[in-house]
């Protein structure tokens, strides 16, 4: 491997610029992290107007710096208060709670930093490694491989998802419609414009992403009220003792590989790979009735695995462009903003922005370290702002800003428009990041799409006859009929057995 | 009839709770602490801490006399929710804590003790540090 761009991307990332960005990136993700509601994915969207006046690779390393900043973050709240600020650290709260508790506290907030930090930089050096290799591999990808990507992409975000399965997507399809707004790229016709200037051009990424998840998260949880508020917490002792660095070690590395691998796969992420850890941590535990009460184990697995996910999510992000998560959309929807295409192409024309952004994770993982334990404090003060305070200033800086990226009321329109969509799919229990996401995807979707048939003179057999599209193509079939077909075989069994038991009624 | 006092953990509120403890000795009522934070924020500075809590049970137990903690929310003003507690509970005297303010800190944001004291319609006693 050529290490000659990995170091230039170290001189890139210690400009002084680029250092002042990874640190306001990952304070401002802590910051969300510990606020409760306000998610990575909504704040990169509500900033994404700032980094329109900034080099693509800063943005990208301050965009970076906010995802991964609010793994830590999130910690913070779940320990000391039981309130998970995160999804992520939703399986936090359980030890680590119960661990603030017995008054040790600090010694959950320390474990929880160790590990992230160690999950964070080996989820690293796996993507330096990686990355290049799947971009490499990816090269040839023409579009057929595009499209059966994009589609599994979709798919996988949609079953892997939080919440009811149809329902994710159904939103991936309304996403995918939205997508098509706009005048044709192939053939210049109208679609679905209405005779809108303003829809011509096609709906923009910016006001989506900043109505469904800034606007549409402040909504939803205005209505959330925190009744029982809490004294705030005291923290002492953060160095955890030599037994508990032992006991969780084990832990800090499953946790580690755990959250690599399943941050890559799409849909997969921090929340999932942190649920996943912890029940691994419980099952291979020898003394699982300790978890619940205070085991070490149980706040270094998931807090280790949903880091080390944050980070290698990035890899299908970078190296393929496709987006594996809702907040992975709304960076790929920066990229855009900034001229920058990600895929494969993108370690090999963009060297710097590539590793730049790469080893700004390592830079940015030790500011985490250090700044983590010491303003937790601060962190929690900050949680006496009321949301009749924080809402209407969110909403008005959300509104500025879309504002100033086209200077058009027409945004400001869209972004009201989504955020009322997104307020009501959150309340009748609809994701949105699939919309989001095939939102992203659909242009290339149809693009590639149509490239390949165009190249196949109209046949589809086509996909199947190229060994990489074929292959996605026929996962992409297993994925969507195999839960089908499963349901189908469960439900006889179960019908059948319904039926004896109304027998034995009567 | 109960002693109803309005506690904060600050000196105040401290001065206010070891005077409401000795008009409850000397009424021989119940005492019925009113911990109220402003509802919405998750975390509020004036919700009394564990050990503040169990401190005053421990004063209220070696004088043998039944306390009440109320420690629910209240959206709006805290002299209201003080009031209509004292309402609740027929309180034969409110103890509130008095701390120093300025015109200007006062004017610009109102004084729940000068609105408990004006509008209250039973007995107020009025603590300083």
């Amino acid at each position: 491997m050529d290490l000659a761009p990995v170091l230039d991307g170290f001189t890139v990332v210690l400009e002084p610029t680029n250092l002042l960005y990874c640190l306001i990136g990952v304070v401002v993700g802590m910051l969300v992290g510990v606020l409760p509601g306000l998610g990575p994915a909504a704040t990169i969207a509500i900033l994404l107007p700032i980094t329109i006046g900034i080099e693509p690779v800063t943005a990208i390393i301050m965009l970076a710096g906010i995802f991964y900043g609010a793994q830590y973050g999130g910690t913070i709240t779940s320990v000391l208060l039981k309130l998970p600020g995160e999804a992520s650290s939703v399986v936090t709260v359980f030890d680590g709670h119960a661990l603030a508790r017995q008054g040790k506290a600090g010694t959950a907030l320390g474990i929880a930093a160790i590990g992230s930090f160690v999950g964070g930089t080996v989820s690293i050096i796996a993507l330096t490694f990686l990355a290049p290799l799947v971009a490499g591999f990816a090269l040839d990808f023409g579009p057929p491989e595009y499209t059966a990507l994009a589609l599994l992409g979709i798919l996988l975000v949609a079953t892997v998802s939080s919440g009811s399965r149809l329902k994710a997507v159904v939103a991936a399809c309304i996403g995918l419609l939205l997508a098509t707004v706009g005048r044709d790229a192939f053939t210049g016709g109208e679609r679905f414009t209405f005779g809108s200037l303003n829809l011509a051009d096609g709906l923009d990424f910016v006001p989506i992403a900043m109505g469904l998840f800034g606007l549409g998260e402040i909504l939803y949880n205005l209505e959330e009220r925190h009744t029982a508020a809490q004294a705030p917490a005291k923290v002492a002792n953060v160095w955890p003792s030599r037994k508990d660095l032992r006991q969780s070690s084990g832990a800090i590395g499953r946790g580690s590989v755990l959250g690599f691998v399943l941050g890559i796969l799409p849909g997969g992420g921090a929340t999932l790979s942190s649920l996943a850890a912890y029940a691994v941590e419980k099952k291979r535990s020898k003394t699982p009735e300790r978890f619940g009460n205070g085991a070490v184990e149980g706040v270094a697995g998931p807090e280790t695995a949903n880091n080390a996910a944050a980070t290698s999510s990035f890899i299908p992000l970078l190296t393929l462009g496709i987006p594996a998560n809702a907040t992975m959309a709304v960076i790929f929807g920066a990229l855009l903003i900034q001229g920058v295409s990600p895929g494969p192409q993108l370690v090999t024309q963009e060297p710097e922005l590539f590793w730049g952004v790469v080893n700004s994770m390592y830079i940015g993982n030790i500011l985490l370290l250090i700044m983590s334990i010491p303003l937790v404090g601060l962190f929690v003060k900050i949680l006496r702002v009321r949301p009749a305070i924080l809402a209407p200033i969110t909403v008005l800086i959300t509104l500025i800003g879309v504002y100033t990226v086209n200077n058009s009321v027409f945004d400001i329109v869209l972004v009201i428009v989504f955020g009322v969509l997104g307020y009501l799919m959150k309340k009748i229990g609809f994701d949105p990041g699939p919309l989001l996401l095939a939102f992203v995807l659909g242009t290339l979707l149809e693009d590639s799409l149509r490239r390949s048939l165009l190249i196949f003179d109209g046949d589809a057999t086509g996909f199947f006859t190229r060994p990489i599209s074929g292959t996605l193509l026929v996962v992409f079939l297993l994925v969507a009929l195999v839960p089908m077909i499963r349901a189908a075989m469960t439900r006889r069994p179960t019908a059948a057995q319904q039926n004896d038991t109304s027998k034995e009624l009567v | 009839m109960t002693v109803l006092v309005g506690y904060v953990p600050t000196p105040e509120g401290d001065a206010a709770f070891a005077a409401a403890l000795q008009e409850a000795r000397r009424r021989g009522e119940p005492l019925v602490v009113l911990n109220s934070p402003r509802g919405g924020a998750p975390v509020s500075a004036d919700v009394a801490p564990e050990d503040a809590v169990r401190r005053m049970h421990e004063r209220a137990g070696a004088d043998g006399i039944a306390l009440d903690l109320r420690q629910n929310a209240h959206s709006g003003d805290a002299a209201d929710e003080v009031l209509r507690v004292a309402q609740e509970v027929d309180a034969s005297v409110i103890v509130i804590g008095l701390r120093r303010r300025s015109p200007v800190g006062k004017l610009l944001m109102g004084s729940s003790a000068q609105r408990i004291l004006l509008d209250a319609d039973r007995p107020v006693l009025a603590v300083k540090p």
